[in-house]
């Protein structure tokens, strides 16, 4: 065998080589003059066929292919964190100081930049260390301590340690001499390859809830520090408006966000509001403790088909040094439908929909990458992974909305009929299902209330009630029914308008605690009981409607600030007194 | 060296195929000559080693396995561009069909363009006041904006294309441009924009782009791309404000399945090709304003869904990609409301930054949430009234039936000429919302009530 390949043959963004080859399956290469980085994706004997991450408009036959050896990996270390990169963890800063406003093919640029870390070691000379220990901090955003880590596969005994001090990412800071002689240089980065999940000692149970602010979800389908959540939603139902809101309120240490395959105004966007947006927790910026990844729709779509895994792979490395990472990933569909371009190119025989029949294994493999794990440095951290669906057509049963529903144990079934009455978020409550309510009701009657649990099943169970009332409404009309299923119906939608609904322009109500999501429970419970007690004495509920209590209880998201909880007692007396006349 | 290669392998539809090709780059443009001296031009689509896949824009008739000589250029396709465009006529390949000669060209840039790169994107937030009430109030168009018109094939998309451009543009001054490009439209259908165009004095600021709908169907794929290279160059060199109008995207998306079936690639959806979505993106995602230029690109393509379909590959993936729609209902149509704007299904996304004090007028969000939020129950109402009738309704449906005819007939219907303010349109959005009760209108808040609710409750709540 040679080893000084040639292109052969281009379609789109796959290339082949012919003849046998000593290329390794999902090895990065470059191709052509231009050097485009690309990754082996399939090796027959007669032929090899890579995909190129970058445009291939005139690339030639005959151009030489590079072997690097290694799989397709990213540099993880101090610098990413407040970035924005590309599918393949290029920084689009560094690329646009260099090549202007738009992005041409061939340009790489070191992903992390060579800043000088202020940096505290932790290990000296002779220190017997292991894979996964950290070995040195430095503090990379205002928010966020690196912690440098041995690479998995790494352990031994440590030589030539540098004392503390400003260094950069390819400084060596020491030797570490393995069991068998070797030696391995530790700098502050190391290198992992996007498709391996980083391992970790062990996977624990969920037992915590990622406190989103959002009323629909905290309350009704909460999702786990660990777990992974679906938003299928056809177009303008609100997905990625949604993402951005879990992105900026999150209770995560770190957000990766990954714009796959979306559009170029929504990353801008993303880009400028959270530099000017405040985190809670630190005071500091958001981002400050955020990644973007910005695949857009018009970038090489085999870069799109890596944005996915070049997330993920950062997220495990954060949860590596023990943070709590949130990766909202939007949209999961165009990364199906780039596996979908490329698996076509390749002429593979399609399954569903024409997308290849391995779907259903990578959403598998890439949903499982979530958890909630004791690191091989014996910290804890988890990643969570909150994976927009675009169903063709809205069509909830489609092949990548169906697979990811099998892999995912939380789903928020975005709605056109909602979206169209601007009813935001457009979370359908029949729809949706949260896995994780069992794991984390613990949780809730701990830390946010006894009976948070029970006024949540309450609330629910309204929200059904009515739902089936409205199939009577909707043939017959309102005025028909008894009076108690009325207050069901004026009850519900104080929970639909008053609490799910919700306003992530209001100051106040954008972000919403736990503990005001109970109180708010309450009240609204409590006049849902005071109304029926009333109704139950043939007391007619057009007397109790005149009050006007529903519509003020509507309101109380707004009247009520988040500093002011005390505010609540003040609703229990006004209903007390609006109501005595009443019985 | 350029070497002419004597006939070809195959033939197969649009694309023909040639062995013994040393050297040709992918996606470079061919120059095939034939021995009647007529002379056509394609694209390089496929290598293997030597064998190349040529795709001919301008068909393949007449040509056979012996008459043609195959011109390797080199060079990826590229147009000629000057600021002599501006008021010039070009067929769908960038070449003058006006009868007014060649253009100089002082530049030529790559049809494909590049992708921007979202940290040069500037986030679009300036609002173009169209004059027209649904879009101005409930979808409001901001500059570097891409939104589509969703149509159906005899509704009125034209007129309100027509109509935005000229109330768009007069109020704009001097650095203004459209770039209109026309894919398999109708001959008279782009007669018309021509003397719509001309009649109101902006044809010295068009720049076209026409395949018609007995056109090349392969040049149809071209057509876009060569437009928004015109509309990039005259934004980004020359400071213009360009409107991009693309028709219709439908056609254009067919010509796509047609040279996608011919190469034999997998099917998707409905037979377009997989690589739909990413295909529209390339071209929608050319909208935009970048950082340090005072230009911006803004899009308004338009599409008829077939079958009145949203869920059509052709809107749907559309709906993905750009940042909104405004749908026409053809019911609306029928009963005369023009322009037939499709209220709830239609969006834009960029206008929560684009409006409210400063842009527009303060209340601007919330009584578009509200009017939505209203209308949206005047369907349910609807529904409701056709299964038990009118007159069963309870007095607050009634009333509720009442604003949507009102609503439609004096909000979404205007005249083809009507130019209204942005404060007319917000002030007859709260003249609407009057007729309804204060306690159903649950999205404002009570400040905005007094300023501007005209209804009965107004004294008691304020």
């Amino acid at each position: 065998m040679k080893d000084n390949y040639v292109v052969f043959g281009i379609n789109g963004p796959v290339v082949s080589v012919s003849g046998k080859t000593a290329f390794s399956m999902n090895e990065m290469v470059f191709v052509g003059e231009k050097r485009l980085l690309g990754e082996v994706i399939r090796v027959d004997d007669d032929k090899t066929i890579i995909q190129v991450y970058e445009e291939t408009g005139g690339l030639k036959p005959g151009e030489p292919v590079y072997s690097t050896g290694a799989p397709m990996s990213i540099s993880l270390g101090p610098g990413l964190i407040g970035g924005i990169f590309d599918g393949v963890a290029n920084p689009l800063k560094a690329i646009s100081d260099e090549a202007g406003a738009f992005i041409p093919a061939g340009i790489h640029v070191d992903s992390l930049p060579n800043t000088k870390w202020n940096v505290t070691m932790l290990i000296k000379d002779g220190d017997r260390v292991r894979e996964g220990q950290i070995f040195a901090e430095c503090p990379e955003t205002g928010s966020i301590l690196h912690k440098s880590m041995l690479p998995p596969g790494v352990s031994g005994v440590v030589r030539e340690a540098k004392p503390d001090g400003a260094y950069t990412v390819k400084d060596t800071l020491a030797f570490v001499i393995d069991d068998n002689g070797n030696e391995h240089a530790l700098k502050l980065a190391h290198r992992w390859p996007i498709k391996n999940p980083r391992p970790v000692a062990k996977r624990l149970s969920l037992t915590k809830p990622l406190v989103t602010g959002q009323r629909v979800v905290d309350t009704f389908f909460p999702i786990a520090k660990g777990g992974a959540a679906a938003i299928p939603g056809g177009f303008g139902t609100g997905k990625t408006m949604m993402q951005h809101q879990l992105a900026k309120w999150c209770d995560a240490d770190i957000i990766i966000y990954i714009g796959c395959g979306e559009r170029g105004n929504e990353m801008t966007d993303a880009l400028t509001e959270f530099r000017k947006l405040v985190d809670p927790k630190t005071g500091k910026s958001l981002m400050d403790r955020t990644v973007l990844i910005a695949n857009t729709s018009n970038m090489p779509v085999a870069a799109r088909e890596a944005s996915i895994y070049t997330g993920i792979t950062m997220a495990e490395y954060f949860r590596d040094m023990g943070y709590n990472v949130a990766m909202m990933a939007d949209s999961t569909s165009r990364w199906a439908e780039a596996m979908r371009e490329i698996s076509g190119r390749l002429e593979e025989m399609p399954a569903d929909e024409g997308f290849p029949a391995y779907l259903p294994s990578r959403l598998s493999e890439f949903y499982e990458r979530a958890g909630y794990t004791e690191n091989l440095n014996g910290t804890e951290g988890s990643v969570s992974v909150i994976g927009a669906v675009s169903p063709q057509g809205s069509d909830f049963s489609e092949p990548v909305t169906q697979n990811t529903k099998r892999f995912t144990r939380c789903f928020w079934a975005l709605d056109k009929s909602l979206a169209y009455a601007r009813h935001y978020p457009a979370v359908n409550w029949n729809d949706s299902y949260s896995e994780y309510l069992g794991d984390l009701s613990d949780w809730y009657t701990d830390t946010v209330g006894e009976d948070f649990m029970a006024c949540r099943n309450e609330m629910f169970s309204i929200l059904s009630a009515e739902s089936s009332l409205m199939e009577i409404v909707k043939l017959i009309g309102s005025d028909v029914l008894p009076d108690d299923q009325k207050l069901t119906i004026e009850t519900a939608r104080v929970i639909r308008v008053g609490f799910l609904q919700q306003n992530a322009f209001h100051k106040d109500d954008t972000f919403v605690s736990p503990e005001k999501q109970l109180k708010m429970m309450r009240v609204i419970l409590y006049l849902h009981h005071k109304c029926r007690d009333i109704i139950l004495r043939q007391v007619p509920i057009s007397e109790i409607l005149k009050k006007g209590l529903f519509d003020k209880l509507v309101q109380i998201k707004y009247d009520v600030p988040n500093d002011k909880l005390e505010m609540f007692d003040d609703y229990y007396k006004l209903i007390d007194t609006a109501l005595a006349d009443l019985g | 060296m350029i070497i002419e290669h004597l006939g070809l392998s195959r033939i197969n539809g649009s694309l023909i195929m040639l062995d013994g090709v040393k050297g040709a780059s992918y996606n470079e443009m061919v120059e095939l000559r034939l021995d009647d001296g007529s002379s056509r031009t394609g694209r390089v689509v496929q290598i293997d080693g030597d064998s190349v896949v040529i795709q001919v824009f301008e068909g393949t008739k007449g040509i056979s396995l012996v008459n043609t000589r195959t011109r390797m250029t080199g060079k990826p396709i590229t147009l000629g561009l000057s600021p002599e465009i501006v008021g010039r006529v070009f067929d769908g390949l960038g070449r003058p069909a006006d009868g007014m000669g060649e253009v100089f060209s002082d530049v030529r840039r790559d049809i494909n363009g590049l992708p921007i790169n979202p940290v040069s994107r500037v986030y679009p937030r300036n609002y173009i006041n169209t004059g027209i009430s649904t879009i101005d109030c409930l979808m409001t168009l901001i500059r570097g904006q891409k939104l589509p018109i969703f149509s159906g094939s005899g509704m009125k998309h034209n007129e309100l294309a027509v109509q935005i451009v000229k109330q768009a543009s007069i109020s704009d001054g001097d650095n203004f441009a459209i770039v209109f490009a026309a894919m398999g439209v109708k001959n008279d259908v782009a007669d018309y924009f021509r003397r719509s165009f001309e009649k109101s004095n902006v044809m010295n600021k068009v720049v076209m782009f026409m395949n018609r709908a007995n056109d090349p169907i392969i040049e149809r794929i071209m057509t876009p791309k060569v437009a928004l290279t015109a509309a990039e160059y005259l934004a980004y060199d020359f400071d213009y404000n360009v409107l991009v109008i693309l028709t219709d995207m439908t056609s254009y998306a067919e010509a796509l399945r047609e040279f996608s079936s011919s190469k034999g690639e997998i099917p998707g959806r409905k037979g377009f090709p997989g690589y739909l979505y990413s295909d529209f993106a390339s071209i929608y995602e050319r909208a935009g304003i970048i950082e340090g230029k005072k230009g911006s690109v803004t899009q308004i393509p338009i599409l008829t869904m077939p079958n009145d379909d949203i869920t059509n590959p052709v809107p749907d993936l559309t709906g993905y990609i750009t940042e909104g729609q405004i749908v026409l209902d053809r019911t609306l149509d029928a009963n005369g409301v023009y322009p037939p704007v499709s209220v709830l299904p239609s969006l834009s996304r960029l206008m929560k930054d684009g409006i409210g004090a400063g842009y527009t007028r303060e209340d601007h969000s919330m009584l578009a949430n509200q009017l939505f939020s209203a209308y949206a129950r005047v369907q349910d109402a609807k529904s409701l009234a056709g299964v038990i009738g009118e007159d069963e309704l309870s007095d607050s449906d009634k009333r509720l039936l009442e604003f949507g005819k009102a609503f439609e007939a004096r909000f979404v219907s205007q005249g083809a000429n009507e130019n209204r303010t942005i404060e007319q349109t917000l002030d007859l959005g709260w003249e609407l919302l009057s007729m309804l009760p204060r306690e159903e209108l649950d999205r404002v808040d009570d400040e905005t009530i007094r300023k501007y609710y005209k209804g009965k409750q107004a004294e008691q709540t304020a």
